[in-house]
């Protein structure tokens, strides 16, 4: 594997994967992984569909077990939060479905409504607080999960392929918005198959193929010094179906 | 004039005459009815959502079984009731056969196998969707199952309403642990039955009539509920 970010992360690591692999029944979704994710970082994940990007998310917020390998985590335990492609939105405002997060740590009624409009009013959508998040635009929506995620504070925000289905006006929004947060100091590792985002907002991108890691390096690098033939021809929008 | 149409007119008068038997036989099915499906509704709900994030060993059995208990003959939970509340069974010192108690237990049992099944169904079905992005928030998984049950309220009340339906137009059960007392445990279906044995038609009809009603309401408060869910669904597609 070529790697040249991955040492210097490893140190600070926040949570990581050592030798890591899932399964789904017969099928290997990844294989003998070792990443790390370190404080501060912005960490693009790319690879064509089903490469294991949104598995390894999943595996390392530990919404999946692991088959093989461990998982992780510094002490004190960080707090992960994950926004999905297609965000959940509860029968709820908009409000609501920010606040539900908050309820499940056990904050206080009138605190987490607070910081659910402070949530709101950070993502531009105070306006829409009472209306239900399902009449909510894509864009809005994305925007919601990532109130949602940004309410509880996370030390470490997953973002599966946050920008896939929505319009160039939101993507702008949505990716201004990760920005923000990275500079704030939150740690970032998003899936994307979206290159020119990657190089706008990540400066270390891991390469992965079939369930395996094969580059993991910083982002100059990645599109432009030598890289294993085969993210080579994914650069090149050349690789074969698998 | 024709004998039907004859009895046909005398229920119609019994009903538009709100006459005190008939109202008395109604309202109790109302309430031996309405309390059975609360409290298998509430039964049914609990042990559905427990089937449905629940990872034990013999699940698939209890699912089988759950699916089997929906075709539970009521002269069977009759007949078990019947055993369980007479006085040499095991609850004959509660004193309650041949009461409306009984019949709400009877009926509860029948009924709670159709929302425990229904609502495993609705919930594992929202929890595949949408349960892990539940637990990236922090939510275990009877909180998953809980929240996800609660959006799923439409849905959950329309089983609700297919319970009470169930329930209100049993007889079996009800016959044969309410004993059909006339002014105690006398309900609508057990009512119609007897009456139309002893050939007393237009109370029979009446009756009749009134259940259909009940049965009407209860399909059009369904499908005033499925198109408020499709029309909330369609509205989150098309933002989609």
């Amino acid at each position: 594997m070529t790697s040249a970010a991955s040492d210097a992360a490893v140190a600070d690591a926040l949570v990581e994967l050592r030798s890591a692999g899932v399964r789904f029944g017969a099928k290997q979704a990844l294989s003998g992984i070792d990443f790390s994710l370190a404080r501060g970082e912005r960490v693009a994940l790319v690879g064509a569909n089903g490469s294991g990007k949104s598995t390894l998310l999943r595996a390392l917020h530990g919404l999946v077990p692991l088959s093989e390998g461990r998982r992780v985590v510094a002490a004190p335990a960080p707090r992960l939060a994950m926004v999905f492609q297609r965000p959940y939105m509860l029968r709820l405002s908009a409000r609501g479905n920010v606040e539900l997060g908050l309820m499940l740590q056990g904050m206080p009624r009138a605190q987490r409504r607070e910081r659910a409009m402070r949530a709101l009013e950070r993502v531009g959508l105070s306006a829409e607080a009472g209306r239900s998040g399902r009449v909510l635009s894509a864009g809005q929506q994305q925007r919601v999960a990532l109130a949602r995620a940004w309410a509880v504070q996370p030390d470490v925000l997953l973002l599966d392929e946050p920008t896939a289905s929505l319009d160039p006006t939101a993507k702008r929004e949505v990716e201004a918005l990760i920005d923000e947060f990275a500079l704030q100091g939150i740690t970032v590792l998003m899936s994307s198959h979206n290159l020119g985002q990657v190089k706008r907002l990540a400066s270390r991108v891991v390469y992965l193929e079939q369930g395996r890691m094969l580059a993991d390096v910083a982002t100059d690098h990645f599109f432009s010094g030598p890289l294993p033939a085969e993210a080579h021809l994914f650069l090149k929008g050349e690789l074969p179906w698998a | 004039m024709n004998p039907f149409v004859e009895s046909l007119a005398s229920a119609a008068h019994l009903v538009t005459g709100a006459d005190p038997q008939l109202l008395h036989i109604v309202g109790l099915s109302l309430a031996v009815s309405g309390l059975a499906c609360v409290i298998a509704t509430a039964l049914g709900l609990l042990a559905g959502a427990a089937v449905a994030v629940g990872r034990f060993r013999g699940r698939g059995a209890v699912l089988v079984l759950l699916n089997t208990l929906l075709a539970l003959p009521s002269v069977v939970v009759g007949l078990a009731v019947y055993l369980l509340l007479s006085r040499a069974g095991p609850l004959g010192s509660w004193g309650i056969l041949f009461t409306p108690a009984a019949m709400v237990i009877a009926q509860a049992i029948l009924v709670t196998p159709i929302v425990a099944a229904l609502a495993r169904q609705t919930i594992e079905d929202a929890m595949r969707d949408h349960g892990e992005q539940l637990r990236s928030l922090g939510a275990g998984r009877l909180e998953c199952a809980l929240i996800l049950a609660w959006d799923e309220r439409l849905a959950l009340l329309t089983l609700a309403l297919v319970a009470f339906g169930r329930a209100i137009s049993e007889v079996g059960a009800v016959m044969m642990v309410g004993g059909n007392i006339a002014g105690v445990t006398r309900v609508m279906t057990t009512a119609i039955a007897l009456e139309t044995s002893k050939g007393d038609l237009p109370l029979a009809l009446a009756l009749g009539l009134v259940l259909l009603g009940v049965v009407l309401l209860l399909n059009v408060a369904i499908g005033v509920l499925r198109q408020w869910r499709l029309a909330d669904d369609q509205r989150t597609e098309a933002v989609a």
